[in-house]
């Protein structure tokens, strides 16, 4: 290529990076806590208790820690994959401050108790006007940058992140429509079933696509190139984009099993759900197999352990979630803890380890290293992660099964057999087995951070040029 | 025409535009696009090393 050579936006890249793991650990503290005050109730501090604590932790790790983790990523391979340096000037900063800002109001509303009582959906209205300015902003930056590439080709991570972009925008206009009487307060527009079944629209598609679609796009990108190969299958992963896209629309009834909500409803997102195991698992064999042949680096590279294992983790959850979506299974599930495991075998071992070791593989590249300050350390990292998740998600299969055998035990005359505190005092071991499981996937967190920072001393910021593919001929 | 035959006539429309999208990937005209597609992660100077064209039609 002749002219001028043009650099990567790789600033907003190292911004959003260091916050995902910054953000990381805040969350994952959030969540620690509120596990210890399960077990310890008296951990309940005046307005810090378990109800205002539990939307901080998990806005603060879907939005602040993967909202960040996905900025990052989506940013550094739409130029990479492209070929071109982002568009959008002032709109990139914005993106990236905008969101602190969003998160840090979080920060402060959820404790003070300000809340839409929509779960995932919780921050007041004038923070979700500032989220879909951020958003809106996000989405130009991203599509412009498409727009300008100069290869022909849209590479597939870019399409899962780009419908991330495009499904998130119409989740949160839709749902969080409310009538505002306050600045702090306001009422939705839907009501009875209806809102409930907008609510789990939104939840569930805000795991499809937020969780999982943007994810993916991720496993697409850094799978390949920490493998050094590319991906198994481009036939296949085309295929599970647009089967995920086709289907996870209609997954959200199976979290209105039966309530208000119409049977039909509920068949129709039962059947979804399953089919949905499908493209899960499609995507998963893709990406283990973007592996084969070279298996032997998954023993000394513990970045590709992060991708590998992450992606086993997203395999067994997405078994896991269409069995639980059966009406029968339900039945047994629904309320317990087996729901808090499930959820965490998603959100630790998927969407974690795959942001882990993606934020790996991006470091020493944003800060001018060859690799990672100590790789002994990011080997340690993985298995204290792996050890906290399993001890997390095990505990609460356990305590979960047994909550729902208890509540739906009853005598020969009808009667319930167990009391509701009878299961709470069950579960208690169980529960700081999940807290000791969280403490651990904490420390590797805070590891993490150590090592981030060792790799970020005395490194240099200097933008990479954009390189334009000779290989490719029109 | 009731609503619902409305319903049906875009859940069917849904699934052949899916069987047809499935049909386009596994076609023979795709494989070129793809293939080069699958390589588009594998430019840059650090990639030296790494082997950009084992991608095979699966």
């Amino acid at each position: 290529m002749s002219g001028t050579q043009t650099t990567y936006n790789d600033k907003v890249v190292r911004q959003f990076t260091v916050m995902t793991v910054i953000w990381g650990i805040v969350g994952m503290l959030v969540g620690v806590i509120i596990a210890a005050q399960l077990v310890w109730p008296e951990l309940n501090i005046g307005f810090l208790h378990f109800g205002r604590l539990r939307p901080l932790h998990t806005n603060a790790v879907i939005f602040a820690f993967g909202g960040c983790a996905l900025f990052a990523t989506s940013y550094w391979c739409v130029q990479r994959t492209c070929h071109t340096r982002l568009w959008g000037g002032p709109l990139i900063p914005f993106t990236f401050w905008g969101w602190q800002v969003v998160i840090l109001l979080a920060a402060i509303t959820l404790p003070l108790g300000f809340s839409q009582g929509k779960e995932y959906a919780e921050l007041e209205w004038p923070i979700d006007i500032l989220i879909t300015l951020v958003w809106v902003s996000y989405g130009l930056v991203f599509f412009g940058t498409i727009a300008k590439r100069t290869v022909s080709h849209i590479y597939v991570a870019n399409w899962f992140f780009g419908s991330m972009i495009v499904a998130v925008a119409l989740l949160h206009l839709v749902n969080s429509a409310v009538v505002p009487v306050s600045l702090t307060r306001s009422f939705s527009v839907y009501s009875g079933v209806q809102d409930a079944m907008i609510q789990w629209w939104y939840g569930h598609n805000a795991v499809g696509f937020f969780l999982t679609a943007g994810f993916l796009g991720m496993m697409y990108y850094f799978v390949p190139k920490q493998a050094g190969r590319p991906v198994y299958s481009y036939r296949l992963s085309v295929v599970h984009f647009w089967a995920l896209i086709f289907t996870y629309m209609w997954a959200g009834p199976h979290h209105l099993h039966y309530t208000a909500l119409p049977d039909w409803t509920q068949s129709v997102g039962m059947i979804f759900s399953l089919i949905l195991l499908a493209p899960s698992w499609g995507g998963m064999i893709n990406g283990i197999m973007t592996l084969s042949g070279a298996w032997h680096k998954l023993r000394d590279d513990p970045i590709l352990k992060f991708l590998i294992t992450s992606l086993s983790f997203y395999g067994m959850s997405t078994f896991e979630g269409p069995m639980m979506s059966i009406k029968t299974v339900n039945a047994l599930s629904h309320y317990t803890d087996w729901t808090v495991g499930h959820v965490h075998s998603g959100a630790l071992g998927w969407v974690a380890m795959v942001s882990i070791g993606s934020v790996y593989y991006l470091l020493p590249r944003l800060f001018g290293k060859k690799e990672m300050y100590s790789t002994a350390l990011v080997t340690t990292h993985f298995w204290i992660a792996t050890i906290g998740t399993v001890l997390y998600i095990a505990s609460m299969w356990i305590a979960g099964v047994m909550q729902g055998l208890m509540w739906r035990a009853v005598n020969a005359d009808g009667t319930l057999a167990y009391s509701f505190v009878e299961s709470v005092k069950g579960s208690y071991p169980f529960w700081a087995i999940r807290w000791l499981g969280g403490v651990l996937f904490l420390l590797g967190m805070l590891i993490m951070a150590y090592n981030m920072f060792k790799t970020m001393a005395g490194g240099n910021t200097k933008d990479a040029p954009v390189i334009v593919p000779a290989a490719h001929h029109a | 025409m009731d609503i619902n035959d409305l319903r049906s006539i875009i859940t069917v429309a849904g699934l052949l535009c899916f069987l047809a999208i499935v049909g386009w990937a596994y076609g023979r005209s795709s494989k070129k696009g793809f293939e080069e597609a699958a390589n588009l992660p594998f430019a840059e100077d650090d990639d030296q090393g790494a082997v950009p064209s084992a991608s095979q039609p699966r």
